[in-house]
């Protein structure tokens, strides 16, 4: 199976680590992955925040970048969605009937990090260890976009070591939304507020969760309030094992 | 029928700030904090109770948004369906294009009974049209009869949430609105009123009760109206709905053209959808249903005004439609993670919440609603609990587009936001761009960052760093590791993250 790693941009720029360690967790699972340099961003902020005409070229930079692989694999739930709720809406808004076609063969082989996993690998042990207190968030296009349900916790579960503490209030938005982090700064801080307190509650030492930009958001309040906790993607996790611990 | 009003009217409050600057000062009071972070708490979990323990709850709101969707395909078909059945039984039928017209062919019908005072059953139509301040206008003294909305009418306040209009505010409050001014309006409260719910709702009691009594004119709204038969039909949890739909000579209904259902058999899938939804009950305490006039029994005299002010035009759009379907059950409201904080007045609409970020904007038209469609982080959670599956997170990133689309044609400047956005995407555009980028951004890190993070940053990035520290971007960009450790064949070196 040819499995191809969509970072996404964020990742990409901001956290390498993270694609490190899909890399790492995947081929000590067997697996060859493969990094197509074409590739660049889903359009995922530019489609939500209204910028749809601009949106376009991505999503066609994305069919040409991905075509041809078995499975496209991401360490991000939101660009994840993206890619299969919008880039089809995009496309019918705004492209031709070839791009129509490029998306819709493209999206069905799309998959976030731990479906890959558990639904086409079938695993959910992957000899990871881990040995901190560690709280699960599940973030907003995890849970209702791309409905990951507890895929992510039964790949915690198995990891040695771990104690694995539930999050209160989970299910609620942690306020980082993209751009509305900028365009309602006060109440995404509100929201950002009652987070925090259900991570402390916790006493947790890391939280993780399966995108970096709800964690860069959530980390970065828990790292500007001097709490002690940090904040880690699942992949990191996953990746870590005995002999490379993090 | 015409399309939107030429002035946004009520829908929206002409005075309002934007969203975020309304948000603010929302979020700095302290109390509305407590009594929202209550009221949607505790409403949240038994909606969660009572939709969990019916086995067929998905198919029930599949059944719901099916129905809603044929019907509003069909809109026109149905209306003039259900103009004939309400004539035929007895009733008469006006047509409103807009608040105005709406607010004018009521004044004068309540004129024409000889009487200067209405009461009035909880509706969002003529909240939506301003009805009770057009009726002031003409020497008419409307009287709201739902407790909250009476809260909210001594008050001298506006509605805040669409089922509970006075959910901002707490008894010791309510207490203190009572006793100041039910005697202006009425008769007052009993004296030594306490905050206690019980002592409060009998206070709202006896000041009502006079008003029903005395009352020869109702206004209501209608949750549906059945086309097949002409039945009208109005929900309600305290009987004083129903006792202005019953002891007056006059009935005047003022319904939004969306509410109606093609057949009396609809209300089966909608009369289970909406009481599990709006207030967490399995079945609606009050549920007044009427066909036309009944010799001897009732009104005796019933006028339905079906009122567009928005709502055609809003039909025209093939995304945006599906905000017709709304049932106005309030779910999406309580499971709102922006809501439970701002509260409803920071939408400045009769229409808050997520329903009303969507309703609004398309009603009144974009350009006088722009900050609404982005108050929201697109979360889901009001998707998930709408009753009739309305996709707002969709809904809300087309009208996204739609005011940036409207600003852009009113603009031949691009705004900071629009350049960002343009320089965002040249450099996403191309993976080369991307990589020089990464580098830049790289070096930027190392001068601004210390410890790992970054502190303050510039511009309106300030708004993001006021609370929070930022990673310094790393070395080496990902792209950068799979070239150097990768091109030429898998190496097992492992660069090192963020210092
Ligand atoms: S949009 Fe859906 S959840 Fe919100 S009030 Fe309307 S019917 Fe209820």
């Amino acid at each position: 199976m040819r499995i191809a790693l969509f970072i996404t941009c964020f990742n990409d720029t901001l956290y390498p680590g993270t694609g490190r360690a899909v890399v790492r967790l995947l081929e000590r699972l067997g697996h060859t992955v493969e990094f197509p340099q074409a590739q660049t961003c889903c359009g995922q902020m530019h489609f939500n925040t209204g910028y749809r005409p601009e949106a376009l070229p991505l999503v066609r930079g994305f069919t040409e970048a991905f075509a041809g692989y078995d499975a496209v694999v991401t360490p991000s739930a939101s660009c994840a969605g993206m890619v299969r709720d919008n880039h089809a809406v995009v496309a019918e808004q705004y492209g031709d009937g070839e791009l129509r076609r490029a998306v819709a063969g493209i999206t069905p082989r799309v998959y976030e990090l731990t479906e890959l996993l558990v639904d086409v690998l079938g695993v959910t042990d992957v000899g990871a260890f881990f040995p901190h207190r560690v709280t699960y968030h599940p973030t907003c296009h995890s849970l209702r976009m791309i409905r990951l349900g507890d895929r992510p916790l039964r790949l915690l579960r198995e990891v040695r070591g771990i104690d694995l503490v539930e999050l209160p209030r989970a299910d609620s938005c942690c306020g980082f939304g993209g751009t509305f982090a900028l365009k309602n700064a006060d109440t995404s801080t509100a929201m950002l507020a009652d987070k925090m307190r259900g991570v402390l509650d916790t006493g947790a030492e890391v939280l993780c969760s399966a995108d970096n930009s709800c964690l860069m958001h959530i980390g970065g309040g828990l790292s500007r309030l001097r709490t002690g906790v940090r904040t880690l993607h699942l992949a990191e996790i996953l990746a870590a094992t005995e002999g490379d611990p993090r | 029928m015409s399309s939107r009003p030429a002035a946004p009217h009520n829908v929206v409050w002409l005075d309002a700030p934007s969203f975020p600057e309304a948000a603010r000062k929302a979020l700095a009071d302290t109390g509305l904090r407590r009594n929202l972070g209550r009221a949607t708490a505790t409403i949240r979990d038994k909606r969660l109770a009572v939709t969990g323990e019916l086995a067929d709850w998905e198919q029930l709101r599949q059944a719901g948004a099916a129905l809603k969707r044929r019907t509003l395909r069909h809109l026109d078909g149905y209306l003039v369906q259900l103009e004939e059945a309400v004539t035929r039984a007895g009733g008469t039928v006006h047509w409103a294009a807009d608040a105005a017209e709406a607010n004018r062919i009521v004044a004068g019908l309540v004129r024409a009974t000889g009487s200067t005072e209405v009461v009035k059953v909880k509706s969002m139509a003529t909240q939506e049209i301003g009805l009770n301040e057009a009726l002031a206008a003409e020497g008419i003294d409307a009287f709201e009869t739902d407790l909250a909305e009476l809260i909210v009418q001594l008050g001298d306040d506006r509605p805040s949430h669409i089922l509970v209009p006075a959910i901002h505010r707490n008894r010791a409050e309510i207490r203190e609105i009572f006793v100041r001014e039910m005697g202006r309006r009425g008769r007052p409260a009993p004296e030594g009123l306490s905050d206690d719910p019980r002592a409060l709702a009998e206070a709202a009691r006896l000041h009502l009760r006079e008003k029903f009594l005395r009352a020869r004119v109702a206004v209501s709204g209608a949750n549906f109206a059945v086309a097949a038969t002409g039945t009208v039909g109005v929900v309600e949890s305290e009987g004083n709905g129903r006792m202005c739909l019953t002891l007056p000579q006059t009935l005047i209904t003022v319904m939004g053209i969306e509410k109606v259902l093609p057949d009396f058999a609809d209300l089966e899938v909608f009369l289970q959808l909406l009481p599990r939804s709006s207030t967490g009950e399995r079945m609606n305490p009050y549920t007044s249903m009427w066909t036309g006039v009944t010799g001897g029994d009732g009104p005796q005299e019933f006028h339905l005004v079906l009122l567009d002010n928005g709502r055609t035009a809003t039909l025209r759009d093939t995304v945006g439609r599906q905000a017709l379907a709304c049932i106005r059950c309030s779910a999406c409201l309580n499971v709102c993670p922006v809501y439970e904080r701002t509260g409803g007045h920071a939408y400045g609409s009769v229409y808050p919440g997520p329903i009303g970020a969507v309703l609004t904007p398309q009603l009144v038209g974009v350009e006088h609603a722009a900050s609404l469609p982005f108050a929201s982080t697109l979360c889901g959670a009001c998707y998930e609990a709408c009753p009739v599956r309305i996709d707002i997170p969709q809904v809300l990133a087309h009208l996204r587009a739609e005011v940036v689309e409207a600003k852009r044609r009113g603009s031949a400047v691009p705004s900071a936001e629009a350049l960002a956005m343009r320089t965002a995407g040249a450099v996403l555009g191309s993976p080369g761009r991307l990589a020089l980028a990464q580098r830049a951004a790289a070096l930027g890190g190392r001068l601004l960052g210390r410890g790992g993070t970054v502190g303050a940053l510039p511009g309106p990035l300030r708004r993001w760093s006021g609370a929070r520290d930022t990673p310094a971007p790393p070395a080496e960009s990902f792209r950068s590791w799979w070239k150097r450790t990768r091109e030429g064949g898998p190496e097992k070196e492992d660069g090192h993250d963020c210092p």
